[in-house]
């Protein structure tokens, strides 16, 4: 079923000097010594564990949780675990400026919505943003809303095909859609 | 769109048969004749968890009539341009962030995550979203001591991942036409470092069509892109004598002239990779190796990308100058530069390798460093970070 509107408390990625942390690659999100795992539900005990700082982020995430991270999330790999290792914890929803094309994919195909706001860097370095408060997020409308802080701002929208994979559940179940129209 | 190739590795297989069976059951593939499997990442395995996906990699293919290029044949999408699989204007997919190596040839490979290629494997068929283009130009002649690979890693810098980021990039100027198949490999395989969807070299020499087609007997045609393309963004850079260049640890952009590292100590070196990993390379290596011997208390790891490569290397003695320098050969495949089947690095180990990414904990608890072979090389002679001048 689809969700539009997605609410949760927020984790924002920050590295030690209090900036968020860009060009996070699927190393430090799912670390390769892992990747003969094929069962999602073992996978999220080593979700952000090669993250300086963030290792223990799966004993700190709680399900609806959303994760907030710096440009071009999810470089270098193709591994889907990357994405998976945050459904296995129900983590909700990945803000970003940006995402790697692969990790992009990926993440449409899982029906795992990740999302980008271009000026996400100011509103984390302007407070706006920060960890524990709780965010609600208006999928259709694009809109999100701080409602620890009381602030809303715009999301990019998702794509056509991001929504109707997303819509569908996944890109198998969209695939079926397709199969079934023609 | 319709796929020519769909593959998937020991890497993501065992993931993409997972998905294949729950959703598909036992029905048919789209086409079994272009679909298949490439073991490179744990070839041979040398952890159980491994033999096992293998294993139910090689079942699954038996079951549904498609090869298998098994661990004995050395990286995928290298397998895949000997093969004649990826031809110029096909589109290929797999479970490698690298396959857009195949720009090399003028092939548009994408890697991908395992519920794309499951559906891929089912259909044949995926979703794009078209990206834009962007021209870089390429101004000057790198100096003598400087290869494909010292270009690579320049462009690394000055794109970073931010210029050509999501979008495909055409490389153009005197530098890069002159590049041969091993040469165009080792720049497009970097464009994953760039953020970069692919990377293609649309001027080339008559004698590329000759190198790609040597290995698979099959016809070559090379591509030309549209006279009325257009571009999201022209950036011109100036490599005018361009010095051998190093990325430093931990990130592939983060790249400085030779100059600047020289003399940085190391404790280990590794030549192949998909990015440098053909018969020229390692003639490179070899022409700095040969009749010297590797520093007392360094280890040197080579593995060829192929097979074929392989062989080529034995019958021309190169394999031989190698050994006889002190290196370990290792069988082809991905092996270190991807936690694979031989060559980690241990807490505090300092690596220099042909590889394309030295993100932390990537190779081990290391750290690597990213050069030319013929810097890889030089810097095992001398047991610390060196150009091939200083042999």
């Amino acid at each position: 079923m689809e969700r539009k509107v997605l609410k949760g408390k927020i984790w924002v990625l920050l590295d030690k000097h209090g900036k968020l942390i860009e060009d996070i690659d699927t190393d430090q999100i799912y670390h390769n010594a892992y990747l003969h795992i094929t069962e999602v539900s073992e996978m999220g005990q080593y979700a952000l564990g090669n993250l300086e700082g963030w290792r223990d982020f799966a004993q700190k995430c709680h399900e609806g949780d959303m994760v907030i991270a710096g440009r071009n999330f999810g470089a270098g790999s193709s591994r889907q675990q990357a994405v998976d290792c945050f459904i296995s914890l129900k983590v909700s929803l990945i803000l970003a400026p940006s995402f790697s094309a692969i990790y992009f994919r990926n993440a449409v195909n899982s029906g795992f919505p990740i999302l980008k706001i271009p000026n996400l860097e100011r509103l984390v370095s302007g407070a706006k943003l920060v960890t524990g408060d709780v965010l609600e997020i208006e999928l259709k409308e694009s809109k999100a809303k701080n409602l620890s802080k009381g602030l809303s701002f715009e999301v990019e929208p998702m794509s056509s095909v991001q929504y109707d994979i997303y819509k569908s559940g996944d890109l198998f179940k969209y695939g079926r859609i397709l199969e079934n129209k023609s | 769109m319709d796929l020519d190739v769909r593959s998937a590795r020991d890497f993501g297989g065992p993931n993409v048969i997972k998905n294949y069976e729950r959703e598909y059951d036992d029905s048919p593939l789209a086409d079994k004749n272009k679909t298949f499997f490439t073991f490179d990442l744990c070839a041979p395995a040398c952890i159980l968890k491994y033999a096992d996906n293998q294993q139910a990699c090689r079942d699954f293919a038996r079951k549904h009539g498609f090869k298998v290029y098994d661990v004995d044949r050395g990286i995928g999408s290298h397998v895949l341009i000997e093969e004649g699989l990826a031809q110029a204007r096909t589109t290929v997919v797999g479970t490698d962030s690298h396959l857009n190596i195949l720009g090399a040839v003028g092939s548009f490979g994408q890697g991908m995550g395992d519920m794309d290629i499951t559906f891929a494997f089912k259909t044949g068929r995926t979703w794009f979203e078209v990206p834009e283009t962007v021209k870089v130009n390429i101004k000057g002649n790198l100096s003598p001591t400087a290869c494909a690979k010292d270009l690579t890693l320049a462009l690394c810098r000055e794109l970073g991942t931010k210029k050509i980021a999501l979008r495909a990039a055409e490389f153009y100027g005197e530098a890069v036409r002159n590049l041969t198949l091993a040469g165009r490999i080792t720049l497009c395989s970097m464009v994953t470092e760039m953020a970069g969807i692919i990377g293609f070299i649309p001027e080339y020499h008559l004698s590329l069509a000759q190198e790609v087609a040597k290995f698979s007997n099959k016809k070559y045609s090379p591509f030309k892109t549209d006279e009325d393309a257009s571009y999201s963004d022209i950036i011109d850079i100036d490599l005018s004598g361009l010095l051998p260049q190093v990325a430093i640890p931990f990130s592939p952009n983060n790249v400085q002239s030779i100059s600047e590292v020289r003399g940085v100590k190391i404790d280990s070196g590794f030549i192949g990779s998909c990015t440098n990993g053909r018969t020229e390379d390692f003639i490179q290596a070899a022409r700095i190796l040969k009749g010297r011997k590797i520093k007392e208390g360094i280890m040197l790891k080579v593995v060829p990308a192929t097979r074929l490569v392989y062989e080529e290397l034995l019958e021309q003695g190169i394999l031989e100058d190698i050994f006889r320098s002190g290196a370990i050969v290792i069988n082809p495949g991905c092996s270190g530069c991807a936690e694979g089947h031989a060559g980690l690095t241990g807490k505090g180990e300092v690596q220099v390798s042909t590889g394309n990414r030295n993100f932390s904990g990537k190779q081990g608890k290391g750290m690597t460093y990213l050069a030319s072979p013929a810097v890889v090389a030089a810097s095992c002679l001398l047991g610390k970070i060196a150009s091939p001048e200083d042999i």
